[in-house]
């Protein structure tokens, strides 16, 4: 089989949502030592660059996008202790921090939109919900963060991520990181009133707010 | 003299409804259910039942689940809050009350949504007092000019100083409990005084799938505890966080309120408790919780059917809508929903005033639903015979000239078999035009304001007055809030 027709299925694996596919096909890349990164950049992204299409023109719905972007994880999970055995820097566009703030246990949107920056070429570290302002900053640090996402679903927690920007500026590190908020009670006006850098409204936004975001 | 029949709404057999229930049975007893709060724990553990400590995974048994069943009460009553007007909740009756927790208001001025403060609150509180059809008042809108850790008691506060009405209300915060309770009882004089006429229903949602928080079981344990009524509000979004089908969710949502009423009974044998729910049919497309969908409604009427079979109140939220304005899509949704409640005999119907998936009030919306509400128990009311014969003796000296308008029998029935609204339009085209064109938004907007003008405030007495300002101050200065806001309070 040509690398191209490999290419194919693998593309073909993320646009069905077929995990085990995208998962054996990446393993037999490996045994077959292709150039990972182009793997992921010819084989896999074209794929889920084609489910971003089916969702724009109405084609698909959230159960074939969110299980198009598992599926581009399961990949990614074969794909990376290769890539780090042979020292290859993961393609990423960006490193990303996101979780729900604490006191806040609604995490459907968040997960969401983390599978959706996940699936697009973003390293996510997802906290889960009810998440301190603290173990944001902290892990942010931790893994030298791009990009912290914040989501509020409760008017409650929304002040949350006020008070973790007003923390990042307290301590200096506002340079640092972007900070990108959502969740239902949250728009632009509150975004633009708290200071962070970025809002967006749905997962498929969140994803080009913050491509837009990191290229800045 | 044939009286009418109620006209039921009915989405499933008995055997189906068996088989649901059996399968929520059998959830609990292999499955468990997440408890993460540590004095139900011990109850459960009192009960005899299997605890995984590290998960706070509870096992419960077919047979725990069948005696809590049996020590619910079927129905309960409420008072208002001058203990004199009863409120019957269970059976067939059915109770209109305003959609709960909106975090805007839609300004009628602007037709934008917007963060609500006292003054609005205290006018949506206001209306809804005045609405015949919405018979229970809601803490359904959220002032953000006091700190949002407080929100839960000082929209209790409001709706007990401006309202007869009881009231559906709720906890966002464990302590909030305290000063919400302290209210209530302010109002009756005593803890007893309070058990004997229940004020007010606490809302607690688990959360999907299959798992109660700490915050909310602490509310159904505290609750049950001071014989203030638990409202069961599982909200199961169809193929997100419970099964995609229609009666998939039915198991997941009986179970939770099982496991919701266990916790009652154990808390308090014969504690009173409604069946209720908050589900939705996912946007798939979306990602949206609509409650105008019509599946959402399938699920509302199933599971309140489910409660009627098991002998318990129930409720769910109807009669909203999800659009952003008072357009076609609001009246759509709104009337589809609160008809099929009603058909279906729900008991607590939270709906009214309520746009955008259960996120912002109105105020003309009230009282345009208002009139929805009306038509619902009008259809409910059914055709009864009113004269026997029914009809020839009207017509006994028949001529070509007979008209009914003027007929005694016109007079003395017109009013019990129609009813009349205000803001729906009902005018010729041309005095319509002649009226300005308004639409029924901005109809009822004038309807709004002249209640506003024309009422002055149902507050509470004086004295009352002062233990509730007391209770409600010590809660917000916890929070660093020195005085409420001055906005409109007496
Ligand atoms: C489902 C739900 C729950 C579930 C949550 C299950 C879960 N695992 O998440 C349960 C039952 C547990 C729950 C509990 C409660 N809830 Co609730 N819940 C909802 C509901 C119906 C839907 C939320 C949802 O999942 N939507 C679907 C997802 C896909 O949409 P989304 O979250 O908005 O996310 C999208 C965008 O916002 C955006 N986004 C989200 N996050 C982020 C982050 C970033 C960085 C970006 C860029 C974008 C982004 O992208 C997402 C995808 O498109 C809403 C009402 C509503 N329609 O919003 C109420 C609602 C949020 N809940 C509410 C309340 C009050 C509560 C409770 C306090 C109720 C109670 N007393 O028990 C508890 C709170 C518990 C707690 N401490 O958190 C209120 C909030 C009101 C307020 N004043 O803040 C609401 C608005 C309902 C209402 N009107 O009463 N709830």
């Amino acid at each position: 089989m040509t690398d191209k027709d490999l290419f194919a299925r693998m593309a073909q694996s993320i646009i069905d949502g077929n995990k085990d596919d995208a998962q054996a096909l990446a393993k037999e890349a490996i045994d077959v030592q292709m150039n990972l990164n182009e793997v992921i950049e010819s084989g896999y992204v074209p794929g889920v660059q084609k489910v971003g299409q089916l969702w724009e023109e109405g084609e698909y719905f959230l159960p074939e996008l969110i299980t198009s972007a598992e599926c581009m994880k399961a990949a990614m999970a074969v794909l990376k202790p290769e890539l780090q055995k042979s020292q290859i820097e993961t393609p990423t566009l960006g490193r990303i921090v996101i979780g729900t703030i604490e006191g806040d246990i609604h995490d459907i949107g968040k997960n969401l939109v983390a599978s959706m920056l996940s699936a697009n070429g973003f390293e996510v570290i997802d906290l889960g919900a009810d998440v301190k302002i603290e173990t944001f900053l902290e892990k942010a640090d931790e893994v030298d963060a791009d990009l912290i996402c914040l989501s509020a679903l409760l008017t409650t927690t929304m002040l949350g991520q006020k008070r973790l920007i007003e923390q990042l500026e307290k301590r200096g590190l506002a340079d640092r990181f972007v900070v990108m908020v959502g969740g239902a009670p949250v728009n632009q006006k509150w975004a633009d009133d708290i200071g962070a850098d970025g809002y967006a409204e749905n997962a498929m936004t969140a994803v080009r707010a913050a491509k837009m975001l990191v290229n800045k | 003299m044939i009286s009418a029949i109620r006209p039921k709404l009915e989405l499933l057999s008995q055997e189906f409804i068996k088989k649901i229930v059996d399968e929520s049975y059998i959830l609990l007893e292999r499955q468990g259910i997440f408890v993460e709060n540590t004095q139900a724990i011990e109850l459960f553990k009192e009960a005899g039942m299997k605890v995984d400590e590290s998960t706070h995974r509870v096992f419960i048994t077919r047979q725990l689940v069948e005696d809590a069943l049996s020590s619910t009460p079927s129905t309960f009553q409420l008072f208002s809050r001058n203990g004199e007007k009863v409120y019957t909740i269970g059976n067939d009756e059915v109770h209109f009350d305003p959609g709960s927790a909106a975090v805007t208001i839609l300004d009628h001025k602007t037709q934008e949504q917007r963060k609500a403060e006292t003054k609005d609150v205290i006018d949506f509180v206001r209306i809804s007092d005045l609405m015949t059809n919405i018979h229970l008042q809601s803490t359904g809108l959220i002032s953000s000019d006091v700190p949002d850790i407080i929100s839960d008691s000082y929209r209790l506060y409001l709706a007990l100083l401006y309202s007869e009405k009881p009231i559906v209300t709720g906890t966002f915060r464990v302590e909030g409990f305290k000063p919400m309770k302290d209210m209530l009882v302010a109002v009756r004089g005593s803890e007893d005084a309070l058990s004997d006429k229940p004020l007010a229903i606490f809302d607690a949602c688990p959360s999907p799938p299959l798992k109660w928080s700490n915050l909310t079981t602490q509310s159904l344990i505290d609750s049950a505890r001071a014989g203030i009524p638990s409202e069961l509000i599982s909200m199961g979004m169809t193929g997100a966080t419970s099964p995609v089908t229609i009666a998939g969710t039915l198991v997941q949502h009986v179970a939770e309120n099982f496991c919701g009423i266990v916790i009652c009974q154990l808390a308090n044998k014969g504690a009173p408790v409604v069946f209720g729910g908050s589900p939705s049919s996912f946007d798939m497309r979306k990602g949206t919780t609509p409650m105008g969908a019509i599946e959402t409604m399938m699920i509302d009427s199933a599971y309140s059917q489910i409660a009627k079979h098991l002998g318990l109140p129930s409720h769910a939220y109807m009669g909203l809508s999800d659009a952003k304005i008072i357009d076609g899509q609001a009246g759509l949704e709104t009337g589809i929903g609160a008809v099929l409640a009603a058909l279906s005999g729900i008991n607590v119907i939270s709906g009214p005033g309520m746009l955008n998936f259960e996120s912002c009030q109105s105020l003309e919306k009230l009282v345009v639903d208002n009139e929805i509400c009306g038509m619902a128990y009008r259809l409910i009311a059914g055709i009864t015979q009113r004269d026997d014969p029914i009809a020839l003796d009207l017509f006994q000296n028949f001529t070509a000239e007979t008209q009914f308008l003027t007929m005694p029998h016109t007079r003395s029935w017109y009013r019990e078999e129609h009813i009349f609204p205000k803001v729906i339009d009902r005018d010729t085209y041309d005095y319509w035009i002649s009226l300005g064109k308004k639409s029924i938004s901005e109809r009822a907007s004038e309807e709004v304001e002249k209640l506003l003008s024309d009422n002055p405030p149902d507050v509470v007495d004086q004295a009352v007055q002062e233990d509730l300002h007391s209770i409600m101050l010590s809660d917000a200065k916890n929070y660093g809030l020195s005085a409420l806001p001055e906005k409109g309070l007496p």
